[in-house]
């Protein structure tokens, strides 16, 4: 029991040094000073999140032995290939291979301790910098990982930020409309169908092509715009809205149901409150109580699980892309695995990483604006 | 335990939830009767069987009932074997040393649709001079259709499909097509008793020839089969197993690490607490399928490696806010106090008094998670990164994209086990919804 109290008591105690330190602040010095304190803490997860995926990328040099492998067979392939070296014997001709993948291994610096090169990958990951991929270039032709990943990163944005965005707001007003008709055939309908969401959304996808691609012919198989890409600008934008319904489609209905039924449990538990029963009888508009009264005080809940439900998307968003065909990340990452490219792989999983933390933190700033004990006092929402 | 029994009790009052029981029930029936049938070791051999195992099945091939829908009356596969019948064939001696053997392989065709091949497989026994044989195609109507010499080898194939002569003879129609086409109506194939003669010569004492004539269908078995002719019930059947116990392992594996950390965490407070709760957050932007993905491609693609990795990720999973946050307030109560107080050490009280008090919360969330981890298996599976042995449904479903399955029309191939995942999902969903209403007080009025 001593040593609960003693944290509780230390906790106590630091929170009391923020307040003091912020008390006399406006709330956006306390909701920018809360920011700031979030992004430090997550650049750091981030460091260590990057650093361990490297150490499992490269479990006991398994990586740099394929590497290894790979520059010696190159090396030998060019030696064999070249006429200038046909007269050499094959002593001699094993020396200069020898030669040249020694010099080889030092450019790429794997004749260093794996501990001093983790700290390189980290800093090279980091930045990005992950030199060149082995088979796939970019559209326009680079072969530099990080071009290759920047190209990939736009058609993935806009895949998951429009899906995310309807789905956010769908779920809040159908969340609301239930809440208020608890218990009628149409809530007990979106419950009942809450179960689907075990399914994730590529294998929803699947269901969408055979029936509006291949039954109706209505809605294209996949991509992200027709081939060949229209000229117009207007066009150009309308085909790759044609080709976003179905991926959006199957990601909404893949989680949408389930994200339905927590939050109007949320809004249920909050309008049973007695402030909401104090503006009832008080004859408040039932419009005002809903925003003000039972959404208002529910928001911070709701960010909180729309965060962890946008962090399972992202992954899950991998195979969906490789279902649709559609160009960005994800499919990068599945192209990557079946030609065996480790830098592509390896930065996909690292630019994961980082778009998760963005996630987390995007969301992080709209919990401090909106939970008012952010703004009224730093130490109570941390 | 009484409490956990009355809450079970509750349970049978959700409609949804013995929906739900019932269907999980059935799957394990399923399971049950897929490893009794087929044995473990006999599905690897099936499923990873070439043309020796499935040499006389036909490639994409619908499943048999197909042919129940009104309308449908397409062809099964049918094989016919001198060595079954010892009457289709007649040895007659011709000169010195010299037999004919004249083999007759008959067969009905009544089906609307055209075979999907046309095999005959010739199996010769001679010493050192090889037998001959003339094959004669004889239609219903009569038609007698030269189909082509050989020279025989011990054993030889001849696919009658294949032979670009004989489509060029039969006006540009593949054989499959031309041989069984209406004279009146080519689009059509003709009823009847349809022949296959296979008029041999051998040139020595005691030398033989056998013959299979083998006409594979459009559809075939439950399930149909795949584009190596391979039969989908084998990966069907033994989906269940695999998919049940990968999804109940990794559900007991992470729900049980994830309570224990998290009672430890609360137990101890201060730097330990502090430090599970940094872990969690790291770990909560760790991309787990890539993580998967990587492991699978750099290291190894076995079942139970990615269990294992599932498992080591999912300990500082989200759930333990969840749990810290149970047992805080369980830390609390006075029967705690009372441990301490009679001198019970940490471990008996984080395991003997803390965790069996959460169980009941963990149980629903316990069950939502099966579905999850089942997916997550199918998921890899389609990204080609599933276990290179065992069948599993997500493989089939992998196979069936790389094929263009939707593309090419073929949606049982992808329906049924998507169908399989799709019903063993909801069973565990359904019954995990009805539990968490029954465990959460909170939520049972709602």
């Amino acid at each position: 029991m001593a040593d609960a109290s003693i944290a509780r008591a230390s906790d106590q105690v630091a929170s009391e040094g923020r307040r003091d330190r912020s008390s006399g602040q406006g709330s956006f010095a306390r909701v920018a000073g809360y920011t700031i304190s979030r992004a430090i803490a997550l650049f750091i997860t981030i460091v260590i999140g990057v650093y361990a995926t490297i150490l499992i990328a490269n479990m006991g040099g398994y990586v740099d032995e394929i590497r290894s492998a790979q520059i010696e067979e190159s090396v030998a392939i060019g030696v064999s290939q070249n006429p200038e070296y046909r007269s050499l014997t094959s002593a001699q001709r094993q020396e200069l291979v020898a030669g040249i993948v020694e010099v080889e291994r030092r450019r790429l610096g794997l004749d260093r301790p794996f501990m001093v090169r983790s700290f390189t990958y980290l800093t090279n990951a980091l930045t990005l910098d992950l030199g060149r991929s082995e088979y796939i270039s970019s559209d326009r032709g680079s072969r530099q990982v990080r071009q290759v990943i920047l190209e990939r990163l736009a058609p993935t944005l806009i895949l998951f930020a429009s899906a995310n965005l309807i789905l956010f707001f769908v779920a809040i007003f159908v969340g609301l409309f239930l809440s208020r008709r608890y218990g009628s055939w149409l809530d007990r309908f979106v419950i009942a169908l809450a179960p689907t969401s075990a399914a994730p959304s590529w294998f929803f996808g699947i269901f969408l092509i055979l029936i509006f691609a291949a039954l109706l012919g209505v809605l294209p198989f996949g991509g992200m715009v027709a081939t060949p890409p229209p000229p117009d600008r207007l066009d150009y934008a309308l085909s790759v809205l044609r080709h976003l319904i179905l991926p959006v489609s199957a990601i909404i209905i893949g989680a949408v149901f389930i994200t339905i039924y927590s939050w109007r449990t949320f809004f249920l538990i909050y309008s049973s409150e007695d402030y909401v029963e104090m503006a009832k009888a008080k004859g408040l508009p039932s419009n005002t109580i809903e925003r003000r009264y039972v959404l208002r005080p529910t928001l911070p809940t709701i960010i909180t699980s729309f965060a962890l439900l946008v962090i399972q998307l992202w992954t899950g968003g991998i195979v969906l892309e490789t279902v649709f065909n559609w160009p960005g990340l994800g499919r990068l990452l599945f192209q990557a695995i079946n030609l065996f490219d480790t830098p592509i792989i390896v930065a996909s999983v690292v630019i994961f990483a980082y778009l998760l933390a963005v996630t987390v933190f995007l969301l992080d700033i709209v919990y401090a604006l909106v939970d008012p004990r952010v703004k009224v006092d730093s130490g109570g929402a941390v | 335990m009484k409490a956990l029994l009355r809450n079970l009790k509750a349970l049978t009052q959700f409609p949804s939830a013995i929906v739900g029981l019932g269907v999980v029930f059935a799957m394990v029936v399923f399971a049950a009767y897929a490893m009794i049938t087929i044995p473990y070791s006999e599905a690897i051999r099936l499923w990873r069987g070439g043309d020796q195992v499935w040499g006389d099945t036909p490639r994409n091939a619908r499943p048999a009932w197909f042919n129940l829908f009104p309308g449908n009356n397409l062809p099964t596969t049918i094989r016919v074997d001198s060595r079954h019948d010892p009457n289709l064939k007649t040895r007659q001696e011709v000169g010195e040393e010299l037999t004919a053997v004249d083999i007759r392989l008959p067969f009905e065709f009544r089906y609307d649709g055209f075979p999907k091949e046309l095999n005959v497989t010739f199996a010769a026994q001679f010493e050192a001079r090889r037998p001959n044989v003339q094959m004669t195609w004889v239609t219903p109507d009569g038609r007698e259709i030269r189909l082509g010499d050989l020279t025989l080898r011990a054993t030889e194939t001849f696919r009658i499909s294949q032979e670009s002569r004989l489509e060029r003879r039969l006006g540009g129609r593949p054989p499959e097509v031309g041989l069984f086409a209406n004279p009146d109506d080519p689009s059509r194939a003709l009823h009847g008793t349809y022949e296959l003669r296979a008029e041999g010569l051998v040139f020595e004492e005691g030398a033989d020839i056998e013959a299979k004539l083998v006409v594979f269908g459009q559809v075939h078995g439950l399930a149909g089969t795949d584009h190596r002719r391979r039969d989908l019930m084998v990966a069907l059947l033994w989906g269940a197993p695999i998919a049940l116990a990968f999804g109940l392992l990794a559900a007991v594996g992470t729900t049980i690490t994830t309570m224990i950390i998290a009672a430890v965490g609360v137990w101890f407070g201060g730097i330990v607490d502090a430090a599970i709760q940094r872990v969690t957050e790291v770990n909560l932007i760790l991309p787990l399928l890539p993580i998967l993905i990587m492991v699978g491609t750099f290291y190894s693609r076995s079942i139970w490696v990615i269990l294992g990795v599932i498992i080591v990720l999912g300990i500082f999973s989200a759930n333990i806010k969840t749990y810290r946050a149970i047992f805080l307030q369980v830390k609390q109560t006075p029967y705690i106090e009372a441990a301490r107080a009679y001198g019970a050490g940490h471990g008996r009280i984080v395991f003997r008094y803390m965790i069996p008090r959460v169980v009941p919360v963990l149980v629903p969330s316990f069950v939502t998670l099966i579905p999850t981890y089942v997916f997550l298996e199918a998921t890899l599976a389609v990204l080609g990164l599933g276990d290179p042995i065992l069948p599993t449904w997500g493989k089939v479903i992998n196979d069936a994209l790389t094929q263009g399955a939707l593309f090419r029309g073929q949606y049982y191939w992808v329906l049924e086990p998507a169908l399989l995942l799709m019903v063993i999902g909801f069973g565990f969903a359904l019954v995990g919804f009805a539990l968490d209403r029954v465990f959460n007080p909170r939520l049972r009025d709602l």
